[in-house]
Protein backbone atom coordinates (compact mmCIF):
# COMPACT_ATOMS: atom_id res chain seq x y z
CA UNK A 1 0.00 0.00 0.00
CA UNK A 2 2.65 1.93 0.79
CA UNK A 3 4.45 1.79 -2.17
CA UNK A 4 1.30 2.36 -4.46
CA UNK A 5 0.85 5.71 -2.70
CA UNK A 6 4.58 6.57 -3.61
CA UNK A 7 3.46 5.84 -6.93
CA UNK A 8 0.41 7.19 -7.49
CA UNK A 9 2.39 10.40 -5.52
CA UNK A 10 4.99 10.43 -8.32
CA UNK A 11 2.80 9.97 -10.92
CA UNK A 12 0.92 12.95 -9.60
CA UNK A 13 4.13 15.43 -9.58
CA UNK A 14 4.94 13.95 -12.97
CA UNK A 15 1.69 15.04 -14.33
CA UNK A 16 2.07 18.97 -12.15
CA UNK A 17 5.47 19.03 -13.48
CA UNK A 18 4.52 19.09 -17.14
CA UNK A 19 1.69 20.53 -16.93
CA UNK A 20 3.92 23.61 -15.18
CA UNK A 21 5.94 23.07 -18.36
CA UNK A 22 3.42 22.85 -20.91
CA UNK A 23 0.68 24.61 -20.64
CA UNK A 24 -1.60 23.03 -23.07
CA UNK A 25 -2.56 19.84 -21.10
CA UNK A 26 -6.33 20.34 -20.25
CA UNK A 27 -7.42 20.53 -16.81
CA UNK A 28 -7.55 16.62 -15.46
CA UNK A 29 -8.40 15.13 -12.16
CA UNK A 30 -5.38 14.40 -10.87
CA UNK A 31 -5.52 11.03 -8.84
CA UNK A 32 -6.08 11.51 -5.13
CA UNK A 33 -2.76 10.61 -3.11
CA UNK A 34 -5.02 8.39 -0.27
CA UNK A 35 -7.60 6.00 -1.14
CA UNK A 36 -10.49 6.62 1.17
CA UNK A 37 -13.30 3.19 0.60
CA UNK A 38 -15.94 3.91 -1.39
CA UNK A 39 -15.12 7.72 -2.39
CA UNK A 40 -11.72 7.39 -5.07
CA UNK A 41 -11.79 8.75 -7.90
CA UNK A 42 -11.56 6.06 -10.81
CA UNK A 43 -8.69 6.45 -13.22
CA UNK A 44 -10.06 7.77 -16.55
CA UNK A 45 -9.30 5.50 -19.38
CA UNK A 46 -10.43 5.53 -23.00
CA UNK A 47 -10.54 2.69 -24.82
CA UNK A 48 -10.34 2.25 -28.61
CA UNK A 49 -10.13 -0.34 -31.31
CA UNK A 50 -12.02 -3.14 -28.98
CA UNK A 51 -15.42 -4.22 -30.41
CA UNK A 52 -16.62 -7.51 -29.40
CA UNK A 53 -15.77 -9.93 -27.12
CA UNK A 54 -13.04 -8.38 -26.26
CA UNK A 55 -14.32 -4.63 -25.19
CA UNK A 56 -17.21 -6.48 -23.38
CA UNK A 57 -14.23 -8.07 -20.76
CA UNK A 58 -11.76 -4.97 -20.67
CA UNK A 59 -14.57 -3.06 -19.53
CA UNK A 60 -15.86 -5.18 -16.76
CA UNK A 61 -12.47 -6.15 -15.49
CA UNK A 62 -11.36 -2.09 -15.51
CA UNK A 63 -14.02 -0.75 -14.07
CA UNK A 64 -14.15 -3.19 -11.41
CA UNK A 65 -10.82 -2.27 -10.73
CA UNK A 66 -11.36 1.33 -9.93
CA UNK A 67 -11.11 2.76 -13.65
CA UNK A 68 -13.52 4.48 -15.90
CA UNK A 69 -13.89 5.30 -19.57
CA UNK A 70 -13.84 8.51 -20.70
CA UNK A 71 -12.94 9.97 -23.73
CA UNK A 72 -9.48 10.43 -25.17
CA UNK A 73 -9.05 13.94 -24.32
CA UNK A 74 -10.45 13.27 -21.23
CA UNK A 75 -8.60 9.87 -19.86
CA UNK A 76 -5.03 9.56 -18.15
CA UNK A 77 -4.33 6.50 -19.59
CA UNK A 78 -5.01 5.51 -23.16
CA UNK A 79 -5.93 1.69 -24.48
CA UNK A 80 -6.19 1.29 -27.89
CA UNK A 81 -5.88 -2.17 -29.93
CA UNK A 82 -7.70 -5.03 -31.43
CA UNK A 83 -9.71 -8.01 -31.00
CA UNK A 84 -10.70 -8.63 -34.08
CA UNK A 85 -9.40 -13.06 -34.19
CA UNK A 86 -7.00 -12.15 -30.72
CA UNK A 87 -6.26 -9.76 -28.55
CA UNK A 88 -3.46 -7.09 -29.23
CA UNK A 89 -3.12 -3.69 -26.96
CA UNK A 90 -1.30 -0.75 -25.87
CA UNK A 91 -1.46 1.13 -22.72
CA UNK A 92 -0.14 4.91 -23.12
CA UNK A 93 0.54 7.05 -20.32
CA UNK A 94 -0.73 10.61 -21.61
CA UNK A 95 0.70 12.59 -19.28
CA UNK A 96 3.62 10.96 -19.31
CA UNK A 97 3.92 10.55 -23.11
CA UNK A 98 4.80 6.94 -22.95
CA UNK A 99 3.73 3.50 -23.73
CA UNK A 100 3.60 1.39 -20.91
CA UNK A 101 2.40 -1.92 -22.38
CA UNK A 102 2.32 -2.91 -26.01
CA UNK A 103 1.38 -6.86 -26.29
CA UNK A 104 -0.12 -9.47 -28.53
CA UNK A 105 -1.65 -12.36 -27.11
CA UNK A 106 -2.49 -16.05 -28.43
CA UNK A 107 -3.74 -19.22 -27.07
CA UNK A 108 -6.80 -20.55 -25.00
CA UNK A 109 -9.81 -18.36 -25.33
CA UNK A 110 -10.29 -15.09 -26.75
CA UNK A 111 -11.85 -14.06 -23.37
CA UNK A 112 -9.19 -15.73 -21.40
CA UNK A 113 -6.62 -13.06 -24.00
CA UNK A 114 -8.63 -10.37 -22.97
CA UNK A 115 -8.40 -10.83 -18.89
CA UNK A 116 -4.76 -11.22 -19.04
CA UNK A 117 -4.99 -7.97 -21.03
CA UNK A 118 -6.54 -6.47 -18.55
CA UNK A 119 -4.30 -7.78 -15.90
CA UNK A 120 -1.04 -6.60 -17.51
CA UNK A 121 -3.04 -3.00 -17.39
CA UNK A 122 -3.98 -3.14 -13.63
CA UNK A 123 -0.18 -4.49 -13.15
CA UNK A 124 1.30 -1.38 -14.95
CA UNK A 125 -0.70 1.06 -13.48
CA UNK A 126 -1.27 0.35 -9.98
CA UNK A 127 1.36 -2.25 -9.38
CA UNK A 128 -1.01 -4.37 -7.88
CA UNK A 129 -1.99 -8.31 -9.63
CA UNK A 130 -5.32 -7.96 -11.21
CA UNK A 131 -8.38 -10.34 -11.00
CA UNK A 132 -9.01 -10.86 -14.63
CA UNK A 133 -7.90 -14.62 -14.60
CA UNK A 134 -9.24 -15.11 -10.76
CA UNK A 135 -12.13 -18.38 -10.29
CA UNK A 136 -15.56 -18.27 -8.06
CA UNK A 137 -17.70 -20.48 -6.42
CA UNK A 138 -21.35 -20.43 -5.41
CA UNK A 139 -24.45 -21.69 -4.86
CA UNK A 140 -27.54 -21.69 -7.25
CA UNK A 141 -30.80 -22.57 -6.56
CA UNK A 142 -33.29 -22.83 -9.20
CA UNK A 143 -36.37 -21.30 -6.93
CA UNK A 144 -34.60 -18.80 -5.02
CA UNK A 145 -34.74 -21.11 -1.74
CA UNK A 146 -34.06 -25.32 -0.96
CA UNK A 147 -32.76 -27.70 -3.31
CA UNK A 148 -29.62 -26.46 -5.54
CA UNK A 149 -26.15 -27.07 -6.83
CA UNK A 150 -22.62 -25.63 -6.24
CA UNK A 151 -20.68 -24.09 -9.09
CA UNK A 152 -17.29 -22.33 -10.17
CA UNK A 153 -16.94 -20.18 -12.67
CA UNK A 154 -14.56 -17.40 -13.95
CA UNK A 155 -15.09 -14.23 -11.28
CA UNK A 156 -17.00 -12.45 -13.88
CA UNK A 157 -19.46 -15.03 -13.77
CA UNK A 158 -18.42 -17.18 -16.98
CA UNK A 159 -17.81 -20.29 -17.94
CA UNK A 160 -19.80 -21.72 -15.12
CA UNK A 161 -19.99 -25.33 -14.09
CA UNK A 162 -22.32 -26.60 -12.45
CA UNK A 163 -20.04 -29.06 -9.38
CA UNK A 164 -22.78 -30.73 -7.11
CA UNK A 165 -25.76 -32.72 -8.63
CA UNK A 166 -27.36 -34.42 -5.66
CA UNK A 167 -30.68 -32.67 -5.32
CA UNK A 168 -29.96 -31.23 -2.23
CA UNK A 169 -30.02 -28.00 -0.41
CA UNK A 170 -26.50 -26.59 0.04
CA UNK A 171 -25.01 -23.78 1.08
CA UNK A 172 -21.29 -21.88 1.62
CA UNK A 173 -18.40 -23.33 -0.48
CA UNK A 174 -14.92 -22.40 0.81
CA UNK A 175 -12.06 -22.79 -1.33
CA UNK A 176 -9.03 -24.88 -0.10
CA UNK A 177 -6.36 -22.37 -0.39
CA UNK A 178 -4.30 -22.65 -3.82
CA UNK A 179 -6.15 -26.38 -4.37
CA UNK A 180 -8.36 -27.66 -6.62
CA UNK A 181 -10.99 -28.09 -3.65
CA UNK A 182 -13.82 -27.15 -2.02
CA UNK A 183 -15.40 -27.41 1.05
CA UNK A 184 -19.07 -27.03 1.30
CA UNK A 185 -22.49 -28.07 3.11
CA UNK A 186 -24.74 -30.27 1.65
CA UNK A 187 -27.87 -31.65 2.92
CA UNK A 188 -27.51 -35.09 0.94
CA UNK A 189 -27.52 -37.36 3.81
CA UNK A 190 -30.32 -35.30 5.23
CA UNK A 191 -28.73 -33.36 7.50
CA UNK A 192 -26.94 -30.21 6.82
CA UNK A 193 -22.56 -31.67 6.63
CA UNK A 194 -19.55 -30.55 5.90
CA UNK A 195 -17.76 -32.09 2.61
CA UNK A 196 -14.90 -31.91 1.03
CA UNK A 197 -14.60 -31.85 -2.65
CA UNK A 198 -11.41 -32.62 -4.60
CA UNK A 199 -12.35 -30.82 -7.84
CA UNK A 200 -9.44 -33.05 -10.25
CA UNK A 201 -10.76 -35.84 -9.02
CA UNK A 202 -14.49 -35.27 -8.17
CA UNK A 203 -13.85 -37.22 -4.56
CA UNK A 204 -15.68 -36.38 -1.49
CA UNK A 205 -15.48 -36.77 2.16
CA UNK A 206 -17.09 -35.74 5.24
CA UNK A 207 -15.40 -33.17 7.60
CA UNK A 208 -18.35 -32.70 9.46
CA UNK A 209 -21.76 -34.69 10.28
CA UNK A 210 -22.51 -34.73 13.46
CA UNK A 211 -26.03 -33.99 14.71
CA UNK A 212 -27.50 -30.56 13.98
CA UNK A 213 -26.20 -28.21 12.20
CA UNK A 214 -22.30 -28.73 10.27
CA UNK A 215 -22.00 -25.52 8.27
CA UNK A 216 -20.14 -22.23 7.11
CA UNK A 217 -16.69 -23.69 6.98
CA UNK A 218 -13.51 -21.72 6.20
CA UNK A 219 -10.39 -22.95 5.35
CA UNK A 220 -7.29 -21.11 7.14
CA UNK A 221 -4.55 -19.68 5.35
CA UNK A 222 -2.24 -22.44 4.87
CA UNK A 223 -5.28 -25.07 4.29
CA UNK A 224 -4.23 -26.72 7.38
CA UNK A 225 -7.50 -26.01 9.98
CA UNK A 226 -11.43 -25.51 9.17
CA UNK A 227 -13.58 -23.47 11.26
CA UNK A 228 -17.11 -24.21 11.18
CA UNK A 229 -20.55 -23.91 13.21
CA UNK A 230 -21.20 -27.04 14.88
CA UNK A 231 -24.57 -27.53 17.25
CA UNK A 232 -23.27 -30.62 18.71
CA UNK A 233 -22.76 -28.99 21.73
CA UNK A 234 -26.50 -27.63 22.14
CA UNK A 235 -26.59 -24.50 20.72
CA UNK A 236 -24.84 -22.97 17.37
CA UNK A 237 -20.72 -22.03 18.24
CA UNK A 238 -17.80 -21.83 16.28
CA UNK A 239 -15.56 -24.73 15.88
CA UNK A 240 -12.19 -25.99 14.51
CA UNK A 241 -10.84 -29.07 13.10
CA UNK A 242 -7.90 -30.19 11.32
CA UNK A 243 -8.41 -29.95 7.08
CA UNK A 244 -9.69 -34.08 7.44
CA UNK A 245 -12.01 -33.62 10.27
CA UNK A 246 -9.90 -34.32 13.22
CA UNK A 247 -8.68 -32.55 16.21
CA UNK A 248 -12.37 -31.17 17.01
CA UNK A 249 -12.42 -28.21 19.23
CA UNK A 250 -14.77 -25.45 20.52
CA UNK A 251 -13.73 -21.83 20.70
CA UNK A 252 -16.50 -19.75 20.97
CA UNK A 253 -19.34 -20.18 23.69
CA UNK A 254 -21.99 -17.63 22.65
CA UNK A 255 -25.59 -18.45 22.25
CA UNK A 256 -26.01 -16.59 18.53
CA UNK A 257 -22.36 -17.41 16.82
CA UNK A 258 -21.95 -17.80 12.66
CA UNK A 259 -20.06 -17.24 9.96
CA UNK A 260 -16.11 -17.80 10.42
CA UNK A 261 -13.65 -16.20 8.61
CA UNK A 262 -9.64 -16.32 9.32
CA UNK A 263 -7.09 -13.21 10.14
CA UNK A 264 -4.77 -13.84 6.83
CA UNK A 265 -1.94 -15.59 9.41
CA UNK A 266 -4.06 -17.74 10.83
CA UNK A 267 -4.04 -16.52 14.52
CA UNK A 268 -7.74 -15.10 14.83
CA UNK A 269 -11.21 -15.67 14.01
CA UNK A 270 -13.76 -13.27 13.60
CA UNK A 271 -17.39 -14.26 13.64
CA UNK A 272 -20.63 -12.49 13.22
CA UNK A 273 -22.36 -13.05 17.30
CA UNK A 274 -24.52 -11.54 20.22
CA UNK A 275 -23.58 -9.16 23.30
CA UNK A 276 -25.47 -7.34 25.43
CA UNK A 277 -28.47 -7.50 23.43
CA UNK A 278 -26.50 -6.39 20.39
CA UNK A 279 -25.32 -8.22 17.57
CA UNK A 280 -21.75 -7.59 16.51
CA UNK A 281 -18.31 -9.21 15.03
CA UNK A 282 -16.08 -10.59 17.50
CA UNK A 283 -12.49 -12.30 17.44
CA UNK A 284 -10.79 -14.71 19.04
CA UNK A 285 -7.82 -16.32 18.69
CA UNK A 286 -7.82 -19.72 16.95
CA UNK A 287 -6.51 -21.73 19.45
CA UNK A 288 -9.23 -20.37 21.60
CA UNK A 289 -9.69 -17.49 24.14
CA UNK A 290 -10.62 -13.71 25.35
CA UNK A 291 -13.61 -13.14 22.81
CA UNK A 292 -13.04 -9.01 21.36
CA UNK A 293 -15.78 -7.15 19.91
CA UNK A 294 -15.26 -5.06 16.92
CA UNK A 295 -16.27 -1.54 16.68
CA UNK A 296 -18.59 -1.48 13.69
CA UNK A 297 -20.96 1.39 15.07
CA UNK A 298 -22.96 2.65 12.45
CA UNK A 299 -23.46 -0.50 10.79
CA UNK A 300 -26.14 -2.14 12.66
CA UNK A 301 -26.43 -6.45 12.43
CA UNK A 302 -23.35 -7.18 10.91
CA UNK A 303 -22.79 -10.71 9.64
CA UNK A 304 -20.96 -12.50 7.27
CA UNK A 305 -17.81 -10.60 8.00
CA UNK A 306 -14.72 -12.07 5.35
CA UNK A 307 -10.96 -10.99 6.48
CA UNK A 308 -9.18 -9.52 3.80
CA UNK A 309 -6.28 -11.61 2.50
CA UNK A 310 -3.58 -8.58 3.22
CA UNK A 311 -5.22 -8.86 6.38
CA UNK A 312 -6.19 -5.28 6.85
CA UNK A 313 -10.29 -5.42 6.36
CA UNK A 314 -13.56 -7.14 7.41
CA UNK A 315 -16.11 -6.94 4.83
CA UNK A 316 -19.59 -7.93 6.16
CA UNK A 317 -23.00 -7.53 5.63
CA UNK A 318 -25.39 -5.02 7.49
CA UNK A 319 -28.98 -5.23 8.09
CA UNK A 320 -30.39 -2.17 7.92
CA UNK A 321 -33.84 -1.94 6.09
CA UNK A 322 -32.19 -3.20 3.46
CA UNK A 323 -28.67 -5.58 3.46
CA UNK A 324 -25.68 -3.30 2.93
CA UNK A 325 -22.19 -4.64 1.95
CA UNK A 326 -19.97 -2.90 4.63
CA UNK A 327 -15.89 -3.00 5.05
CA UNK A 328 -14.47 -1.54 8.33
CA UNK A 329 -10.41 -1.52 9.05
CA UNK A 330 -9.40 -4.64 11.50
CA UNK A 331 -7.80 -2.56 13.49
CA UNK A 332 -10.84 0.03 14.00
CA UNK A 333 -9.04 3.36 12.79
CA UNK A 334 -11.89 4.52 10.76
CA UNK A 335 -16.09 3.63 11.13
CA UNK A 336 -17.02 1.24 8.62
CA UNK A 337 -17.77 2.33 4.81
CA UNK A 338 -21.40 1.42 3.96
CA UNK A 339 -20.78 0.39 0.40
CA UNK A 340 -23.76 -1.06 -1.57
CA UNK A 341 -27.14 -3.14 -1.17
CA UNK A 342 -26.08 -6.72 -1.09
CA UNK A 343 -24.94 -9.11 1.13
CA UNK A 344 -22.68 -12.23 1.50
CA UNK A 345 -18.84 -10.08 0.49
CA UNK A 346 -15.73 -11.73 -0.65
CA UNK A 347 -12.35 -10.25 -1.15
CA UNK A 348 -10.69 -10.56 -4.29
CA UNK A 349 -6.99 -12.14 -3.84
CA UNK A 350 -5.57 -9.01 -4.35
CA UNK A 351 -7.72 -7.18 -1.30
CA UNK A 352 -9.36 -4.22 -3.31
CA UNK A 353 -12.59 -6.12 -4.95
CA UNK A 354 -15.55 -7.89 -3.45
CA UNK A 355 -17.69 -10.32 -4.94
CA UNK A 356 -21.03 -10.64 -3.05
CA UNK A 357 -25.06 -11.29 -4.18
CA UNK A 358 -27.59 -8.47 -3.99
CA UNK A 359 -31.13 -8.41 -4.99
CA UNK A 360 -33.02 -8.49 -8.08
CA UNK A 361 -36.68 -9.27 -7.39
CA UNK A 362 -36.77 -11.68 -5.37
CA UNK A 363 -33.63 -13.58 -6.62
CA UNK A 364 -30.04 -13.24 -5.85
CA UNK A 365 -27.49 -11.84 -8.56
CA UNK A 366 -23.33 -11.99 -8.02
CA UNK A 367 -21.82 -8.88 -8.66
CA UNK A 368 -18.22 -7.56 -8.05
CA UNK A 369 -17.50 -4.48 -6.56
CA UNK A 370 -14.38 -2.08 -6.34
CA UNK A 371 -14.69 -1.23 -2.84
CA UNK A 372 -12.68 2.50 -3.32
CA UNK A 373 -14.34 3.50 -6.22
CA UNK A 374 -18.04 1.65 -5.16
CA UNK A 375 -18.28 1.06 -8.78
CA UNK A 376 -19.64 -2.76 -9.45
CA UNK A 377 -21.26 -4.82 -12.31
CA UNK A 378 -23.46 -7.65 -12.05
CA UNK A 379 -21.62 -11.09 -13.02
CA UNK A 380 -23.08 -12.90 -15.82
CA UNK A 381 -26.42 -13.96 -14.85
CA UNK A 382 -26.90 -17.88 -14.22
CA UNK A 383 -30.51 -19.16 -13.96
CA UNK A 384 -32.08 -19.22 -10.62
CA UNK A 385 -31.21 -17.46 -7.71
CA UNK A 386 -27.13 -16.94 -7.18
CA UNK A 387 -25.53 -16.24 -3.50
CA UNK A 388 -22.63 -16.84 -0.57
CA UNK A 389 -19.98 -16.69 -3.17
CA UNK A 390 -16.02 -17.40 -2.51
CA UNK A 391 -13.24 -16.10 -4.04
CA UNK A 392 -10.77 -18.50 -4.61
CA UNK A 393 -7.06 -17.51 -3.20
CA UNK B 1 11.89 24.50 1.79
CA UNK B 2 13.01 20.85 2.98
CA UNK B 3 10.54 18.84 0.64
CA UNK B 4 11.44 21.14 -2.22
CA UNK B 5 14.94 20.11 -1.46
CA UNK B 6 13.92 16.47 -2.05
CA UNK B 7 11.06 16.90 -4.27
CA UNK B 8 12.41 19.29 -7.04
CA UNK B 9 15.67 16.97 -7.87
CA UNK B 10 13.17 14.02 -8.13
CA UNK B 11 10.98 15.09 -10.80
CA UNK B 12 13.74 16.95 -12.72
CA UNK B 13 15.22 13.36 -12.84
CA UNK B 14 11.71 11.61 -13.51
CA UNK B 15 11.70 14.65 -16.53
CA UNK B 16 14.95 13.64 -17.31
CA UNK B 17 14.09 9.61 -17.49
CA UNK B 18 10.83 10.77 -19.55
CA UNK B 19 13.19 12.94 -22.31
CA UNK B 20 14.74 10.24 -23.12
CA UNK B 21 12.53 7.76 -22.69
CA UNK B 22 9.69 9.66 -23.49
CA UNK B 23 7.68 8.63 -26.59
CA UNK B 24 9.44 5.37 -27.95
CA UNK B 25 7.08 2.71 -28.71
CA UNK B 26 8.09 -0.95 -26.94
CA UNK B 27 8.44 -3.61 -29.45
CA UNK B 28 5.11 -5.57 -29.43
CA UNK B 29 5.59 -8.89 -27.64
CA UNK B 30 3.64 -12.08 -27.88
CA UNK B 31 2.03 -13.56 -24.60
CA UNK B 32 1.18 -16.94 -25.05
CA UNK B 33 -1.60 -17.94 -22.92
CA UNK B 34 -1.22 -21.87 -22.65
CA UNK B 35 -1.80 -24.31 -20.18
CA UNK B 36 0.14 -22.72 -17.68
CA UNK B 37 -1.63 -19.98 -15.97
CA UNK B 38 -0.31 -17.12 -13.76
CA UNK B 39 -3.42 -17.67 -11.18
CA UNK B 40 -2.98 -19.71 -8.70
CA UNK B 41 -5.84 -21.88 -9.70
CA UNK B 42 -4.45 -22.56 -12.59
CA UNK B 43 -5.57 -25.80 -12.63
CA UNK B 44 -9.07 -24.63 -12.71
CA UNK B 45 -8.25 -22.47 -15.44
CA UNK B 46 -7.07 -24.84 -17.75
CA UNK B 47 -10.15 -27.28 -17.28
CA UNK B 48 -12.38 -27.27 -19.62
CA UNK B 49 -15.13 -29.49 -17.60
CA UNK B 50 -14.57 -30.68 -14.07
CA UNK B 51 -15.44 -34.16 -13.09
CA UNK B 52 -18.63 -35.09 -11.88
CA UNK B 53 -18.71 -34.97 -8.17
CA UNK B 54 -18.34 -38.70 -6.86
CA UNK B 55 -21.71 -39.84 -5.20
CA UNK B 56 -21.55 -39.13 -1.39
CA UNK B 57 -21.61 -42.65 0.62
CA UNK B 58 -23.13 -42.12 3.89
CA UNK B 59 -20.07 -44.77 5.28
CA UNK B 60 -17.20 -43.37 4.31
CA UNK B 61 -16.92 -41.23 7.14
CA UNK B 62 -13.27 -41.72 8.35
CA UNK B 63 -13.23 -38.71 10.20
CA UNK B 64 -16.37 -37.84 11.89
CA UNK B 65 -16.08 -39.78 15.14
CA UNK B 66 -18.63 -37.74 17.29
CA UNK B 67 -17.14 -36.67 20.82
CA UNK B 68 -18.80 -36.33 23.83
CA UNK B 69 -21.83 -34.44 23.15
CA UNK B 70 -25.09 -33.81 24.44
CA UNK B 71 -26.95 -34.40 21.51
CA UNK B 72 -27.20 -38.11 20.40
CA UNK B 73 -24.96 -38.75 17.44
CA UNK B 74 -26.66 -39.42 13.98
CA UNK B 75 -26.18 -42.83 13.93
CA UNK B 76 -28.76 -42.91 16.47
CA UNK B 77 -31.71 -42.07 13.91
CA UNK B 78 -30.66 -43.97 11.10
CA UNK B 79 -33.12 -45.69 8.75
CA UNK B 80 -36.16 -44.42 11.38
CA UNK B 81 -39.30 -43.71 8.97
CA UNK B 82 -40.57 -40.02 9.28
CA UNK B 83 -44.00 -39.46 9.82
CA UNK B 84 -44.42 -35.54 9.92
CA UNK B 85 -48.32 -36.09 9.64
CA UNK B 86 -48.51 -37.57 13.25
CA UNK B 87 -47.49 -33.84 14.39
CA UNK B 88 -48.00 -31.39 11.70
CA UNK B 89 -50.83 -29.91 13.70
CA UNK B 90 -48.39 -28.96 16.73
CA UNK B 91 -45.59 -26.75 14.67
CA UNK B 92 -45.19 -23.35 16.81
CA UNK B 93 -44.40 -20.24 15.79
CA UNK B 94 -42.00 -17.81 16.26
CA UNK B 95 -41.40 -14.38 16.61
CA UNK B 96 -39.09 -11.68 14.16
CA UNK B 97 -35.41 -12.87 14.91
CA UNK B 98 -36.31 -14.95 18.18
CA UNK B 99 -35.82 -18.57 19.38
CA UNK B 100 -37.88 -18.00 22.30
CA UNK B 101 -40.69 -20.56 22.61
CA UNK B 102 -44.25 -18.66 23.38
CA UNK B 103 -46.24 -19.11 26.32
CA UNK B 104 -48.61 -19.86 23.57
CA UNK B 105 -47.06 -22.82 22.30
CA UNK B 106 -47.43 -24.80 25.74
CA UNK B 107 -50.61 -26.84 24.23
CA UNK B 108 -48.10 -27.96 21.25
CA UNK B 109 -45.24 -28.47 23.16
CA UNK B 110 -47.68 -30.64 25.69
CA UNK B 111 -48.94 -32.71 22.87
CA UNK B 112 -45.85 -33.74 21.27
CA UNK B 113 -44.19 -34.71 24.85
CA UNK B 114 -47.10 -37.24 25.70
CA UNK B 115 -46.92 -38.25 21.79
CA UNK B 116 -43.56 -39.49 22.76
CA UNK B 117 -44.41 -40.37 26.10
CA UNK B 118 -46.99 -43.05 24.70
CA UNK B 119 -44.23 -44.80 22.51
CA UNK B 120 -40.81 -45.44 23.94
CA UNK B 121 -39.45 -46.96 20.76
CA UNK B 122 -40.82 -43.49 18.69
CA UNK B 123 -37.93 -40.54 18.83
CA UNK B 124 -38.66 -37.11 17.56
CA UNK B 125 -36.84 -34.77 14.27
CA UNK B 126 -37.08 -31.11 14.68
CA UNK B 127 -36.96 -28.96 11.63
CA UNK B 128 -36.22 -25.38 12.77
CA UNK B 129 -36.90 -22.97 10.63
CA UNK B 130 -36.91 -19.21 9.38
CA UNK B 131 -38.53 -16.37 7.38
CA UNK B 132 -36.58 -14.74 3.71
CA UNK B 133 -35.06 -11.86 6.35
CA UNK B 134 -31.74 -12.21 7.82
CA UNK B 135 -29.00 -13.79 5.85
CA UNK B 136 -28.19 -17.03 4.60
CA UNK B 137 -26.07 -18.47 7.36
CA UNK B 138 -27.01 -16.50 10.22
CA UNK B 139 -30.63 -18.08 9.56
CA UNK B 140 -29.38 -21.45 9.50
CA UNK B 141 -27.92 -21.29 12.81
CA UNK B 142 -31.25 -19.57 14.17
CA UNK B 143 -33.34 -22.11 12.35
CA UNK B 144 -30.84 -24.34 14.52
CA UNK B 145 -31.82 -22.08 17.30
CA UNK B 146 -35.70 -22.55 17.14
CA UNK B 147 -35.31 -26.60 16.76
CA UNK B 148 -32.74 -26.75 20.12
CA UNK B 149 -35.20 -24.17 21.93
CA UNK B 150 -38.26 -26.08 21.35
CA UNK B 151 -35.99 -30.01 22.29
CA UNK B 152 -35.31 -27.76 25.42
CA UNK B 153 -38.84 -27.18 26.08
CA UNK B 154 -39.49 -30.74 25.25
CA UNK B 155 -36.62 -31.64 27.94
CA UNK B 156 -38.29 -29.86 30.79
CA UNK B 157 -41.13 -31.68 30.08
CA UNK B 158 -39.52 -35.18 30.41
CA UNK B 159 -38.80 -35.66 27.22
CA UNK B 160 -35.09 -37.67 27.13
CA UNK B 161 -33.19 -35.27 24.99
CA UNK B 162 -31.50 -38.02 22.94
CA UNK B 163 -34.40 -39.45 21.41
CA UNK B 164 -34.17 -35.98 19.66
CA UNK B 165 -32.49 -34.84 16.43
CA UNK B 166 -32.28 -31.47 15.35
CA UNK B 167 -32.12 -29.53 11.88
CA UNK B 168 -32.11 -26.50 10.54
CA UNK B 169 -33.22 -25.34 7.07
CA UNK B 170 -32.82 -21.72 7.11
CA UNK B 171 -34.84 -20.10 4.76
CA UNK B 172 -34.51 -22.72 2.63
CA UNK B 173 -37.74 -24.70 3.46
CA UNK B 174 -40.66 -22.24 3.35
CA UNK B 175 -43.92 -23.26 3.94
CA UNK B 176 -45.58 -20.40 2.08
CA UNK B 177 -43.20 -18.99 -0.44
CA UNK B 178 -44.64 -15.66 0.19
CA UNK B 179 -42.95 -12.01 0.51
CA UNK B 180 -45.28 -10.51 3.28
CA UNK B 181 -45.83 -10.56 6.68
CA UNK B 182 -48.59 -13.69 6.98
CA UNK B 183 -46.10 -15.54 4.92
CA UNK B 184 -43.27 -14.39 6.95
CA UNK B 185 -45.36 -15.63 10.03
CA UNK B 186 -45.88 -19.19 8.80
CA UNK B 187 -42.30 -19.64 7.89
CA UNK B 188 -41.04 -18.48 11.42
CA UNK B 189 -41.34 -22.22 12.80
CA UNK B 190 -40.26 -25.39 13.95
CA UNK B 191 -42.26 -28.69 12.66
CA UNK B 192 -42.14 -31.96 14.51
CA UNK B 193 -41.42 -35.08 12.75
CA UNK B 194 -42.24 -38.70 14.48
CA UNK B 195 -39.94 -41.25 13.68
CA UNK B 196 -40.49 -44.38 14.00
CA UNK B 197 -38.28 -47.38 14.11
CA UNK B 198 -37.43 -49.05 10.89
CA UNK B 199 -39.60 -52.75 10.72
Amino acid sequence: MKKNILNLLIVGLVAVALTGVRAQETAIDIITTINVLGQTKPIPVSLSGFTGEGAEVLKFDLAVQGFSFVTPDAAQYLISGSDASSISGSLTDKFAKRVLLSRSYNGASLRRQAHAFADDIVFAITGKKGIGQTKIAYKSQPAGYGVGGIYVSDFDGANAQRITKDNAIVAKPAWAPGKLALYYTSYALDNPDIFYHSLTTGQRSKIAAYSGLNTSAAVSPNGSKIAMVLSKSGSANIWVCNADGTNLKQISHGDEDSSPTWSPDGSWICFATKHSERRRLAKVPASGGTVQYLNTTGAPNPTEPDWSPDGKWIAFTSQMHDFNVCVVPVDGSMAPAVLVEGQNPSWSPNSRTLVFNRSMGYRQVLSVLDVFTKQYKDCARATGSSSQPAWAK
Amino acid sequence: MKMNQIVFPLVLALAATLATTGCKHTPPKITPINGTSPSNVSDVNNQSTLPNANPINSDANPNSTPGSTPTAGLDEFEGMIKDPAALAANTIHFAFDSAAIKKSEDSNISAVASALSGNASNKLLIEGNCDERGTEEYNRALGERRALAAREALAKRGVSPERIRTISYGKDKPTDPGHDDAAWAKNRRADFVLLHPKP
